[in-house]
This record gives structure tokens, C-alpha cells and sequence, in this order.
């Protein structure tokens, strides 16, 4: 059944019937072709989503101060409420086995000088573990260190823009800027995934701007992480407790929504990510179409060949061939023309990925790539479906009697 | 040769149904050229192809060759075709993609012979009906004389007990019809048994002997003179 004599015999009719070879072989190519592209650009989509919203750590939770709209425990409403350096050491004290790391961030605004160039950058006084908060990546140099804290030293971490306007090229570690009157000692370059925002500010030790604003000991606002092993329950569970300690501590109503502000990324990434996930749902819910409309293609072309080559299956048997010699000449071509063309339209949808990979990345669809297990499949799926859908017209037609497949139309 | 005793079929026609043979009984002896005569109606293609064993009868009995053929199902019948049969049709029935050669080789394919093998003995059988120059060439490229030749060339080739030739000439003109039984008169000549379905009284005078048959039954039954064709061509 395998020997080289039936392959010979069905190469020949393959290689003879140009036509319908081409045609059965271009629609699994171009299904297979289809289905990967637009699997590629889902998962490209999905991913471009994904990095939108993972440029931040997704375990953090941001407070910030608010004014207060109810009296309570003798204060009147309407009173501004400050986060101090010791509510930072409050945190760290009482919610010790929950927290990751809690760090305060005072923005300003300012004209940053050197030499002769200048310009106004958001400088951020933070402690060292910001670094995490915001998932800085630094280049070159150091971030803010602990005796930095300590020493109220005027250091500062610039961003990767801020180096390339000012600094044109020139090492920047070591040299000095001018902030506000002030020199600071460049000791490190950063880069972010946030933007061009981001890479244009500038972090100092949350002390040394404290030191600079009269010595006082306000923060703007504070960036609590949790350990992520807490979950999502545990986050909410914990936040909550932070909210009404802290609520506790600085006298606002506990019903008091405008006394403080909190932000949480687990639930906005929760949200995201089911987004993200319908979004995959729905490429699937495409591919799976392309890839039916691929399965139906293949078996009308099928059914026309078999129908087309009735009257040759009745010579076929008149000559001596059985039904099983019928069958098999049939399902072997249609099989070995939908496994080759399978495969080229895979090389092509992976290579066609590959090429405009980059090019998509404006249009939001960033590194896209399909599995190769789905994809092998997925030609699999339509080589079974090609197979099956050649069997039963072949069957039908093997089984006809060679007269009525010879009988002149 | 053959040896057919009581045969009958009948086709179902909606609720009707057509008796098309009334009982046959019907002997050949290795070696005859048998014209099958009637007009369109007789039943004479029923009868050939249920000795083609195209089809099959409802009663009766047929031996071939000295095997009796009955209870066959598709892949037994195929085999038998290719090992006791070789057909010629009106169409000639050609694989339109293939070569004479190719053709000509199919049967010895169905008979598992090795590929060198089926060409050189196609080849050899495209040379006796005329047409070794004409082995490359497609059906379409063919008359139809020659595509009938190379029909029959076919049916040789798997050196079949019996020949079955429905309306040979049916599709030709009468100097295409005189030299294809030519060929089938030498090809006789050589000792294998040819049937002929024909409606033509000067194709059935080149037989040995003319069956008739009229409405299912054989009406008549005779030797004749076969008339060689030779004379005809030329």
C-alpha cells in the first residue's frame, strides 16, 4: 500500500493535474496562512495591552492626603490632612508581615540647570525603594541609597532624557546640577518603560528635599507595596485595614471619603487583565472561524474533485482496481497536497509575522508570534479535516459501479 | 470459455419494473469472435456487463473460465476483472492525463507488475496495435481510431481470458470502424476470445458467429463467414 509504486502513481496525478492541485493546496495554505496571522497579531495586541499597563508594579497601593468633609472627634471638616515622615514609620511597624516596602514621593517642579542648559523637569524626593515601585531600570551609576536617606545628601538619579538634554552626550556621573539654587551631585542615569514623562525627572532622597523646604517632615503622598504572595483577597483585606488605621490615626470619619485618596493597581490590573483576556477570547473565537471556513474550503474542493473524477475511478475499477486501491489513491493525494501546502502557508504566516513584527508596533500591535504547538495543530486539524472530507466522497465513489461511472453523459 | 445458464436482471424503474433478460443460456468456446446483436432495448450491454461483471445478475448462473461467478463483492470483482477481462468501449474511456504509454501500463499497474516491467510490455503492445511512436502522446492528441487502438492495446495488456467490446465502432467512421476489427480479427487470429456488442450488421459479419437478441431472449444464434476486413482497408 505505501510502496513507491503508489507514490509514483499518485505524484504522477498530482503533477498532472496542475489545477486542482493548486487549488485544493491554496486553500489550506491560505487558511493555515490566515489563521496564523491573525493569531499573531492577536497575541501581538494582547501583549502591546500587557506592557501599557505592567510598566508599574501591579502589588502597590497609593495614598494620598485629601481634605477632610465630616467633623469627628472634635476637628471641624474641611481641615487639610498631611502624611508626616512618621506615619512612613507607623506603616512599617504595624503591617510588617503584610508589606513589601513603603515609600514616600514628593514632586516638584523646577528649572534644573548645567552649564548653559536648562529646562524644567518634575524632580520626585523618594526613599530607595521607589526604585521597585516604579520598576526604574538604571543605566548608569546608582539609585538613592539608604545613607543617602540618612544624610540628607544632595544626590540626585536623572532620567535618560534629562541626560541627553543637558548633558549632550557628556558623562553625567560625578558633575553637578543646579536645582533651584542648589547643586546636586549626579550619581546615577535611569531609564523607565513609562515614556518620555518619565525619563524626564529627576530623583533626590526624600530627606534632602524635606531638608531643602525648611527642614519639615511632610510627605506628598505615600506608595505602600504588599507582598504579592497576599493575593488579590488579601490586597483588598489589606488595604482596608491601612485606609482605617490610618483614617485612625489622623482623626478623619471613618465614612469620610475625602480625607484621603487611595489608588490600588491590583484592582485596576485585575481589571485589565480581564480585559486582556476577552480580547483573547474574541482572537480565538476569529482564528477558530478562519480556520472552519479553511475546513469547509477544503472539503468542497474535495467533493468536486472526487465528483470531477468519477468517470477516471470508473475506468480505475473497470481495469481492476479495488475499492480500497480507489480509496487510498484519493485520500493519500489529498492528504500529502493539504500536509505540504499546510506547511508552507505555516512558514509563510511565521515569516510574515516575523517581517512586519516592527513595523506594527504604532498600530498597537507589538512583537506578535504564534505558538508553534497551535499552529502545528492547527494544520494538523486541517489535514485530518481534508483527509475526512476526501474519504467520504472517495468512499461513495469507490463504491459506485463501474457502469454507471462509465456511462456516457 | 464462458458459460452462462438461466440469466436474468431485471431493473427497478420507480414502482415499475423492467425485465430486461428473460432467462439467456449462452456458451462461448476459447478462441471465438462473438458478435452480440440488437437493437437499443435487447438487453445486449446488460449482458456484457454483467459478463464484465459491471453488474450483477438476479438469477441464473455464469462460469468463467471455469470459476463461477457469484456472490462477488467490489474488491473480488475488481480482481477478477483485471486477472479474466479486458474491456473496449464505444468512449474508449482513455485516462485523459495520461499517456498511451500510460494507459496502456494501468492494468499491469492494478496487477502489481514492477514499473520497468509495465512500461516494456505496454510499449510492446502499443507497437502491435501500430502506435510505439505515438507512446508519449496524450489521449487529445489522438484520433479516435488511434485512440481506440490504444484502448484495446489496454485491454491486452493485462492478457485477459476474454475481450469485451461495447460498440468498438460505435464512435468512428466506417474506415476507422474496418481497421479496428481489423485488429480485433488479428488479435482473434492469436487465439483469445473477443465478445462484440454491436448494432452494426457489417461490424457482426466480421465475427465468426452472430448472437441476436430481441427483448431479453436470444433469437437467433449462428455461425458465419467472417468477412476479413483486410479487404476493406487500405
Amino acid at each position: 500500500m505505501f510502496s513507491r509504486d503508489t507514490w509514483n502513481e499518485i505524484f504522477e496525478t498530482i503533477r498532472k493535474n496542475k489545477l486542482r492541485t493548486f487549488l485544493s493546496g491554496f486553500t489550506v495554505a491560505l487558511g493555515i496562512l490566515i489563521f496564523i496571522i491573525l493569531f499573531g497579531f492577536g497575541n501581538g495586541l494582547k501583549n502591546q495591552f500587557d506592557e501599557f499597563f505592567s510598566d508599574d508594579s501591579t502589588n502597590i497601593i497609593f495614598l494620598y492626603p485629601g481634605k477632610t468633609s465630616k467633623p469627628y472627634k472634635g476637628y471641624k471638616s474641611d481641615r487639610f490632612i498631611e502624611f508626616k515622615n512618621d506615619d512612613l514609620a507607623d506603616i512599617e511597624e504595624n503591617f510588617s508581615e503584610f508589606l513589601d516596602y513603603v515609600t514616600p514621593r514628593i514632586s516638584r517642579g523646577g528649572n534644573v540647570k548645567y552649564k548653559n542648559e536648562s529646562n524644567n523637569y518634575s524632580t520626585r524626593g523618594v526613599a530607595p525603594s521607589h526604585m521597585f515601585a516604579e520598576r526604574t531600570i538604571i543605566m548608569k551609576g546608582r539609585y538613592i541609597n539608604e545613607s543617602d536617606i540618612q544624610e540628607r545628601a544632595k544626590v540626585v538619579v536623572i532620567g535618560r532624557l534629562v541626560e541627553k538634554d543637558l548633558f549632550k552626550g557628556a558623562d553625567p556621573l560625578g558633575a553637578y546640577v543646579d536645582i533651584a539654587g542648589s547643586a546636586f551631585k549626579v550619581v546615577g542615569v535611569f531609564q523607565d518603560e513609562g515614556g518620555d514623562n518619565e525619563e524626564r525627572s529627576i530623583y533626590m532622597p526624600y530627606t534632602t528635599r524635606q531638608l531643602i523646604e525648611r527642614n519639615n517632615d511632610r510627605v506628598d503622598m505615600m506608595v505602600v507595596a504588599f507582598k504579592p504572595e497576599i493575593g488579590y483577597a488579601g490586597a483588598m483585606a489589606f488595604q482596608k485595614s491601612l485606609v482605617d488605621f490610618l483614617k485612625d490615626k489622623k482623626n478623619i470619619h471613618p465614612r469620610d471619603t475625602n480625607g484621603m485618596f487611595v489608588r490600588n493597581v491590583a484592582d485596576q490590573y485585575k481589571q485589565n487583565q480581564q480585559f486582556a483576556t476577552m480580547l483573547q477570547i474574541i482572537i480565538a473565537f476569529i482564528s477558530i472561524g478562519t480556520l472552519i471556513a479553511g475546513i469547509i474550503g477544503i472539503s468542497n474542493i474535495m467533493v468536486f474533485v472526487v465528483k470531477e473524477r468519477t468517470k477516471e475511478l470508473g475506468i480505475r475499477k473497470a481495469l481492476g482496481a479495488t475499492p480500497k486501491q480507489v480509496i487510498s489513491t484519493i485520500l493519500f493525494e489529498s492528504i500529502f497536497i493539504t500536509t505540504i501546502s499546510g506547511f508552507v502557508g505555516l512558514i509563510l504566516g511565521i515569516a510574515v509575522l516575523n517581517f512586519t513584527g516592527e513595523a506594527l508596533e504604532e498600530y498597537f500591535i507589538k512583537n506578535p508570534y504564534v505558538d508553534l504547538g497551535v499552529s502545528i495543530s492547527a494544520t494538523i486539524v486541517l489535514i485530518i479535516f481534508g483527509g475526512i472530507a476526501g474519504y467520504v466522497p472517495a468512499k461513495r465513489a469507490a463504491n459506485i459501479k463501474p457502469i454507471v461511472a462509465l456511462r456516457d453523459e | 470459455m464462458i458459460h452462462i445458464k438461466d440469466l436474468h436482471k431485471s431493473y427497478k424503474m420507480g414502482k415499475n419494473s423492467l425485465h430486461v433478460l428473460k432467462g439467456i443460456n449462452f456458451n462461448v468456446e476459447a478462441g471465438e469472435l462473438v458478435a452480440i446483436m440488437g437493437s437499443s432495448g435487447s438487453g445486449k450491454s446488460t449482458l456484457l456487463n454483467i459478463l464484465g461483471m459491471l453488474d450483477v445478475a438476479d438469477e441464473g448462473s455464469y462460469q468463467l473460465d471455469g470459476v463461477p461467478i457469484v456472490n462477488l463483492n467490489e474488491t473480488k470483482a475488481a480482481q477478477y476483472r483485471n486477472k479474466f477481462l479486458g474491456f473496449i468501449f464505444q468512449s474508449f474511456n482513455l485516462i485523459n492525463y495520461k499517456s498511451a504509454l500510460e494507459n496502456v501500463a494501468l492494468p499491469l499497474y492494478y496487477q502489481g507488475v514492477g514499473r520497468k516491467e509495465r512500461a516494456e510490455k505496454a510499449l510492446m503492445y502499443l507497437e502491435q496495435v501500430g502506435l510505439k511512436e505515438w507512446a508519449t502522446h496524450l489521449p487529445s492528441e489522438l484520433s479516435g481510431g488511434q485512440k481506440q487502438r490504444v484502448a484495446i492495446a489496454r485491454a491486452m495488456a493485462a492478457e485477459p481470458k476474454v475481450l469485451l467490446a461495447d460498440e468498438p465502432t460505435g464512435a468512428l467512421d466506417s474506415k476507422t470502424s474496418y481497421e479496428v476489427m481489423d485488429l480485433i480479427q488479428k488479435i482473434n487470429d492469436q487465439g483469445n476470445t473477443i465478445l462484440v456488442v454491436t448494432h452494426e450488421p457489417d461490424i457482426a459479419e466480421m465475427c465468426k458467429r452472430v448472437v441476436v437478441l430481441k427483448d431479453g431472449i436470444i433469437l437467433e444464434d449462428k455461425k458465419v463467414n467472417q468477412v476479413r476486413a483486410e479487404s476493406y482497408v487500405q
